[in-house]
């Protein structure tokens, strides 16, 4: 995906002025969504920061078709609206910009629902890591000794679910993880994705400023950072194939990823970790590689 | 005209037929299973040209409906009990963006114990959230009433969900002959949906539903609220126009009057067992009580209007209820004398919750001993409501 | 049998309310949304068009949509919405946009 693609789109997904605190993730994502996908899109938002970011009335935030929806039924509602637009004959890509709660905790259901019956709709989870709407709550992929407002002094006590290789095991036949730090990368997935009839979804990693406490400026460095350290693989699943991919790629081989205390250290949510835990973080993070890796293989038919 | 015998659940399925929806979503849940199953099949068969969404909750379902219309279909969904209670934020959110959805609710008792057969508590839960509530009471009705609610519910002058609510087993698996009109003929009495209040598709950006001032969302539910009131001669005129049109029967708009105008005691009932009421009703009346009955028809609305009128030359009212509110009285008799506003006493009694079985005999004696209650005097002004639960030595007052 | 009801006046009345509800729920796109956010700025970029090697990774990033940038050319900045994040400045690979102090 080329910067003047990008640069040359009519919808802008994200309009000057919008209520997201400095820095957000989501509104970076959002543009690329917009950029890309804009002219056929239409969204879904269950609860979340973008039922805040979209816009005080009358005015709107974001400049594509969206319906506001509760928060567990998102990716139901995309089923209805897709089933309506094919039965109507109007020609859309029916998107599910969804939180990290909406998608892998209280929504899961639902999610799990529309993958099975492979829905023909696009979910993109901008994954925060918390309830940040709501003032930081620990959710199902709030990192492992992570503070939160409601894990305060030790942490959160579990380890975070995986909504990508979730989704994977459901059959579905595009899923992919995505960053903000990766802009372009991220449009060509959601380039790819749009192409596929069936059930899509793209994790999109969106680190956030104040909720994990780091200033407004370094979004992008820290997102950038999760890569260079492995704590978030970039990796795309589509025509029964799974690839690391090209960002991600250098730092398959462990020895080429910055040292994990480096994206740690810039985050509040992380100053009380021992040693100790950073070495656990940092075996859990190869451990994640681990299994990419052997998918990688087994899906390619190598294993 | 096609004259059919069938159950009241296929009796919805035809309705949602010949309607022509083009999204149908559910869950299933007995007794309401029959008529996703009927549905279904027609979308197999390609007797129905829809789409089936086979969701994994009720709560999904309902979001799988308010999809479906904001994408301008006309849509379709049923449940009963626990699926309506677990469908209760989908509810509200469909009704606050007014979008014309028809729901049919198989009444059934909710648990614990775990019991599938009929009282109103499920149905009566929708009470507020600005979905129009009917109630059939035969067959018949149940064809009408589901094929009447798109017409209704999709009225530019209306625009609000509409949901008709059935007695499990009683209707829901009870064959009776139905006349329904030709499909051709409905086609054109309800052409395809208008998307109102809005359509949800590209290159038309706009947001549905982002944070505003408390004062338009106060407005917003003053506008549905005047919507609602305006439903009242919708539905009357909808009922006389689908009457008229296909020779079938009118039922009188929001509530239907047996024998009410100008009889001294008045039953109010609503629901499949308002037959064996009014049959109670005729037995009094030919040993020369001067007894009616106001079978409400509409839940909400709510028939205030016509209870007035009734009560004009009424002694006393009696609402037989098949649900309670906790700490107060039964729904249907709370409703009742909140309309009358002390105009005429109102006895409350409660009766086949959990899907008793009450008969023509328990109306007869139940109305019986109001109205000898209140010649005795018994009955002015406010009581608690009675249980009316004969199996018991004790009675249950 | 039948009750009175009142016609509705005029026949159609309810349709222009439905219009009304209609404007009252939707909202469109429009920008200032959170009306003029360059209010929340406590630190504001300076591009410096000397240094700037016109690559357009500060608009690409700009979570504001507020970098306005010629294809290939020179970057601006919209003041009236720029929140002042900085991530423009962290990101720009010639260290061509600085965050002052507002009111320096």
């Amino acid at each position: 995906m080329s910067l003047q693609r990008l640069a040359l789109s009519k919808v802008k997904g994200i309009l000057p002025g919008n209520p997201a605190c400095m820095g957000c993730p989501h509104n970076m994502g959002l543009r690329v969504v917009g950029s890309v996908l804009g002219e056929k899109a239409v969204l879904v938002v269950p609860a979340g920061c973008t039922s805040i970011i979209a816009g005080n009335w009358p005015k709107a935030g974001i400049d594509m078709p969206l319906l506001h929806v509760p928060f567990a039924s998102a990716a139901a509602v995309a089923s209805g609206l897709k089933a309506s637009h094919d039965i109507l004959g109007v020609d859309s890509i029916t998107i599910v910009w969804s939180g990290d709660g909406g998608a892998a905790d209280i929504g899961f259901a639902t999610l799990s629902g529309a993958a099975v019956r492979n829905e023909d709709i696009l979910v993109i989870v901008s994954d925060n890591e918390a309830y940040m709407n709501t003032g930081v709550q620990a959710s199902g992929t709030t990192m492992w000794k992570a503070r939160t407002t409601t894990s305060p002094i030790i942490g959160k006590t579990e380890e975070r679910k995986d909504i990508a290789l979730l989704m994977l095991m459901h059959k579905v036949p595009y899923v992919a993880t995505a960053s903000v730090g990766y802009p372009t990368d991220f449009a060509a997935k959601l380039e790819k994705a749009a192409k596929i009839r069936g059930f899509k979804l793209i994790h999109l990693h969106s680190p956030c400023p104040p909720g994990w406490r780091f200033d407004s400026e370094k979004t992008v460095h820290i997102a950038k950072l999760a890569i260079e350290t492995g704590a978030w693989i970039l990796w795309e699943y589509g025509e029964g194939k799974l690839t690391i991919s090209p960002p991600s790629k250098p730092y398959t081989d462990k020895a080429r990823r910055k040292p994990i205390a480096e994206y740690l250290k810039l985050q509040g949510r992380f100053a009380h970790i021992t040693e100790e835990d950073v070495k656990t973080i940092e075996e859990n993070i190869e451990a994640n590689w681990r299994l990419i890796r052997e998918l990688e293989k087994i899906y390619s038919g190598e294993s | 005209m096609i004259r059919k015998v069938i159950t009241g659940n296929v009796a919805v399925a035809e309705a949602v037929r010949v309607s022509g929806v083009q999204v149908v979503s559910a869950y299933p849940i007995t007794p309401q299973t029959v008529i996703v199953e009927r549905i279904a099949e027609m979308v197999e068969r390609g007797e129905l040209k829809a789409k089936y969404i086979r969701v994994e909750s009720e709560h999904s379902a309902l979001a799988a409906v308010y999809g479906a219309a904001a994408g301008g279909a006309r849509a379709f969904t049923a449940t009963s009990s626990h699926g309506l209670l677990y469908m209760y934020e989908m509810l509200w959110w469909i009704a606050y963006s007014r979008l014309p959805i028809v729901m049919a609710v198989v009444t059934r008792a909710i648990g614990p114990p775990w019991n599938i057969h009929s009282d109103h508590h499920d149905a009566l839960t929708v009470r507020d959230s600005g979905w129009i509530i009917g109630f059939a009471s035969s067959v018949q009705e149940v064809f009408d009433m589901t094929l009447q609610a798109f017409k209704i519910g999709e009225d530019p002058r209306v625009t609000l969900p509409v949901m008709v609510a059935l007695e499990g087993f009683t209707l829901s698996h009870t064959a009776e002959p139905v006349d329904m009109p030709e499909e051709e003929l409905v086609r054109e009495w309800l052409p395809p949906r208008e998307p109102l209040p809005f359509k949800i598709e590209p290159g038309k950006p706009f947001s549905v539903g982002n944070l505003g001032p408390d004062e338009v969302s106060m407005e917003l539910r003053w506008l549905m609220w005047k919507a609602m009131e305006r439903s009242r001669l919708v539905i009357r005129d909808v009922d006389l126009e689908y009457a008229k049109g296909f020779g079938l029967r009118s039922y009188g708009g929001l509530g239907e009057d047996f024998h009410a105008k100008n009889s001294d005691y008045i039953v109010v009932t609503m629901g499949a067992w308002s037959g064996d009421a009014k049959e109670a009703v005729e037995k009094l009346r030919d040993e020369g009580y001067n007894v009616g009955l106001l079978r409400v028809r509409f839940f909400r609305p709510f028939p205030w209007e016509e209870l007035r009128e009734i009560s004009q030359s009424a002694k006393a009212f009696l609402a037989v209820d098949r649900a309670v509110s906790m700490g107060h009285r039964g729904i249907l008799g709370l409703e009742v004398s909140s309309a009358l506003e002390g105009k005429a006493p109102v006895k409350n009694v409660i009766a086949g919750i959990g899907g008793v079985d009450v008969g023509p005999e328990d109306f007869y004696s139940i109305i019986k001993a109001f109205i000898e209650e209140y010649e005795y005097g018994s009955i002015e002004g406010w009581s608690r409501p009675e249980w009316y639960m004969p199996w018991m030595e004790v009675g249950g007052k | 049998m039948g009750f009175t009801y009142k016609p509705l006046n005029p026949e159609r009345e309810g349709v222009e309310d439905l219009r009304v509800f209609a404007e009252k729920l939707l909202a469109k796109p429009s920008p200032g949304s959170a009306g003029r956010t360059g209010v929340w700025r406590l630190y504001k970029p300076i591009v410096y068009g000397d240094k700037c090697i016109k690559c357009g990774i500060c608009w690409l990033y700009c979570p504001e949509n507020t970098i306005i940038w010629p294809f290939r050319g020179i970057p601006s900045v919209d003041y009236e919405y720029c929140k002042g994040c900085g991530v423009c400045s962290q990101v720009c690979p010639a260290k061509a946009i600085d965050m002052i102090l507002e009111g320096e």
